[in-house]
């Protein structure tokens, strides 16, 4: 019995062979076979990637508070090949919320998700929460200092769910405190729990995509209309149609091997993320920062106004699912092509620009203040030259009570604070006491840290702070009263 | 054949069999249920806070504010490091201290006192709170959380055992204890 035999053999038991085949075969729209149809499929093949790189990391990983970071730097460095096994499944993680998100727009643009595709597109979009809720579990299973603090993120923000908030933290992290529990159980939703969903919907997606047919290529002026939707797309489908396999599948192929090289060479020549410092809370000289995909929400809610921040955090990502939920039920017909929607256009340029606006600030946080500045940068000799004894006692006290920390001084130094190499333009004597004594608009004040001859030391120092030939700030009432306003 | 209207030996049959696999499932969803719910279940709660020692209390000297870190009253074998809690004393003056969490009142993140200008400042969005924990500025919408404290026989104990967190301030009656 040759080959082709054991082949018979099989499909005559399986009888498997003609349904595939006709699936393989099923006949798309000739202009489907492009390059803007690829990312669904590399997706696809990204999951695979993480099944695989996670099955073989779960091999040695422990899913202990105690012991997770130590097996981390085990399989950095003891396991063969472990260190390019964590990258891959690191780089891969990140590769799949991109072109999951790059797919999402060119279905949006694409109208794929009109009628009869609407439960398709809100498949999709529970894809997009799965793919971040593993994504986010993930960030957690990488068990170092990052985790820790932003699980106490996730604690804080759960914490304002009304009535049961307390329950809530309590649920998700297993217990009263951030420990071996809540780790565990972070473990059980990647591995098992949202891979599950993500498989299930997967699988639903997939035959959405089968028995409704790849979107056809929109023509500007073909609008969609439910009578006759279904006919228009058979006959473009059949009539100038190609099969899937072999024809459009090619370039699926080619792209998805393009991702996959260009994971591999991310991961061979960057590495493996992290782990960071190790978990242990008593190590208080931190910085958490979250993933990449997440650093808009950290930028997000350190631009909210307090009284804003509970209700956007509860209610807005609700919103924002329930709104592209929406999408295809509130435009399920008429026109398909991008040139004819202004609006889809444009909303996808706004979301586009405010979250790489939004990530950028978090790569920079300018909200927080630079914790060791007041120690690691000295003020430059030009800021200390010409000025009197008091002045420089004055500069003493600037470093000391670590108003460097919040406030630069030509580009060095925190951002929390408006910079102040021309603080003396702006405001007078009298304004600058009141700020260092009273504080506000955001700042602490100081007039229980400071002594009456710090102040005056500092506040004689911030007044030769302005550029040369740039007048003093001056008090016009003061001015005036005195006659020599101008 | 039965007429219609009557009930088949077949259709009893599976409905006997759809009620034993009903009650079959309230059987094991209770359980279930309960073992999901266990991190809030009003034994092991109650079980979450007791007083524990910081120390003696000559180790906090009068006007200054030091970094004390207990064992969490509460953990489980696999805890490692994450069972060691951190917390800022202040011991002002006299017989009198105020203990903060080390967590920032805005999302959590570990604040880091500092003595030279009478801040504690948060490294995540910038909340900043005066010495006696009330709020500087930043995010926060509140001061430092603050543990309950004691003195007995010369040593310091406070209230510990479950993280701080925005919402455990403002309802119920397990959230009085953090001022």
């Amino acid at each position: 019995m040759g080959l082709r035999g054991l082949v018979r053999w099989f499909d005559e038991r399986l009888q498997l062979g003609k349904p595939m085949k006709a699936v393989l075969e099923h006949p798309v729209p000739r202009q489907t076979a492009s390059w803007f149809y690829v990312f669904g499929s590399a997706a696809l093949t990204l999951f695979v990637l993480q099944l695989v790189t996670g099955i073989l990391l779960a091999l040695i990983y422990v899913p202990s508070a105690g012991e997770a970071w130590n097996v981390l730097h085990v399989l950095n460095r003891d396991v063969s090949a472990g260190w390019f096994i964590r990258a891959l499944h690191g780089w891969g993680s990140n590769f799949m919320v991109a072109i999951v998100l790059i797919h999402m727009v060119q279905v949006f643009l694409f109208g794929a998700y009109k009628y009869p595709r609407e439960l398709t597109w809100v498949v999709g979009v529970l894809l997009l929460l799965v793919t971040l809720g593993m994504a986010f579990t993930g960030q957690v299973l990488r068990f170092d200092q990052d985790a820790y603090w932003g699980l106490g993120i996730g604690a804080s923000i759960a914490s304002r769910v009304p009535v049961v908030g307390h329950a809530v933290v309590d649920l998700m992290l297993g217990g009263p405190i951030i420990a071996g529990a809540t780790l565990s159980r972070f473990f059980a939703l990647h591995v098992f729990v949202v891979p599950g969903l993500l498989i299930a919907f997967v699988a639903v997606h997939l035959v959405l995509v089968l028995k409704l047919g790849i979107n056809e290529w929109p023509m500007p002026g073909r609008l969609v209309r439910r009578a006759t939707y279904v006919q228009e797309y058979q006959q473009l489908a059949h009539e100038d149609g190609v099969p899937f396999v072999p024809n459009a599948v090619g370039k699926d192929i080619v792209f998805s091997g393009i991702v996959l090289l260009a994971v591999a060479a991310c991961a061979f020549f960057i590495g493996p993320f992290g782990p960071g410092g190790q978990p242990d809370p008593t190590i208080i000289q931190v910085a958490p920062r979250p993933d990449f995909f997440f650093l808009w929400l950290y930028a997000t809610l350190s631009y909210l106004p307090p009284s804003y921040e509970t209700p956007v955090l509860l209610i807005g990502p609700a919103l924002v699912v329930l709104g592209l939920i929406a999408v295809p039920f509130v435009a399920g017909e008429g026109e398909k092509s991008w040139k004819r929607r202004p609006l889809a256009v444009m909303a996808v340029i706004l979301v586009a620009v405010g979250w790489a606006s939004l990530t950028h600030l978090g790569l920079h946080t300018p909200w927080s203040p630079e914790m060791d500045a007041w120690s690691g940068q000295p003020i430059a000799d030009k800021y200390l030259e010409h000025r009197t004894a008091l002045e420089r006692q004055g500069a003493l006290v600037f470093q000391l009570k670590q108003c460097r920390n919040c406030h630069a001084l030509e580009d060095s130094g925190g951002k929390r604070g408006p910079p102040l190499d021309a603080v003396a333009v702006r405001l007078t004597r009298d304004q600058l006491i009141r700020q260092v004594i009273q504080g506000g608009g955001n700042m602490p004040a100081y007039g229980k840290n400071l002594s009456p001859p710090e102040t005056t030391a500092l506040v004689a120092y911030l007044e030769t702070l302005r550029p040369k030939g740039e007048v003093p700030a001056q008090n016009a009432s003061n001015a005036a009263a005195r006659g020599t306003g101008r | 054949m039965t007429s219609p209207g009557e009930t088949s030996r077949r259709g009893l049959l599976v409905r006997i069999g759809a009620l034993f696999n009903l009650v079959a499932g309230v059987v094991l969803a209770v359980p279930i249920a309960r073992y999901l719910l266990s991190p809030v279940s009003r034994k092991r709660t109650r079980a979450y806070e007791s007083w524990i020692s910081l120390g003696a209390v000559d180790q906090f000297p009068a006007g200054e504010t030091r970094l004390a870190i207990y064992r969490n009253p509460f953990h489980t074998p696999s805890d490692g490091d994450t069972a060691k809690v951190p917390c800022w004393v202040r011991h002002v003056d006299g017989n009198t201290f105020q203990v903060f969490a080390i967590n920032c009142a805005h999302l959590g993140c570990p604040v880091r006192w500092f003595p030279q200008s009478n801040l504690f400042m948060c490294p995540c969005h910038g909340g900043a709170y005066y010495a006696d924990g009330s709020r500087a500025s930043g995010p926060p919408e509140r001061g430092l959380f603050e543990y309950a404290w004691k003195v007995e026989d010369g040593q310091l104990h406070i209230r510990a055992g479950e993280l701080p967190t925005p919402g455990l301030t403002t309802l119920g009656v397990r959230r009085s204890r953090w001022a």
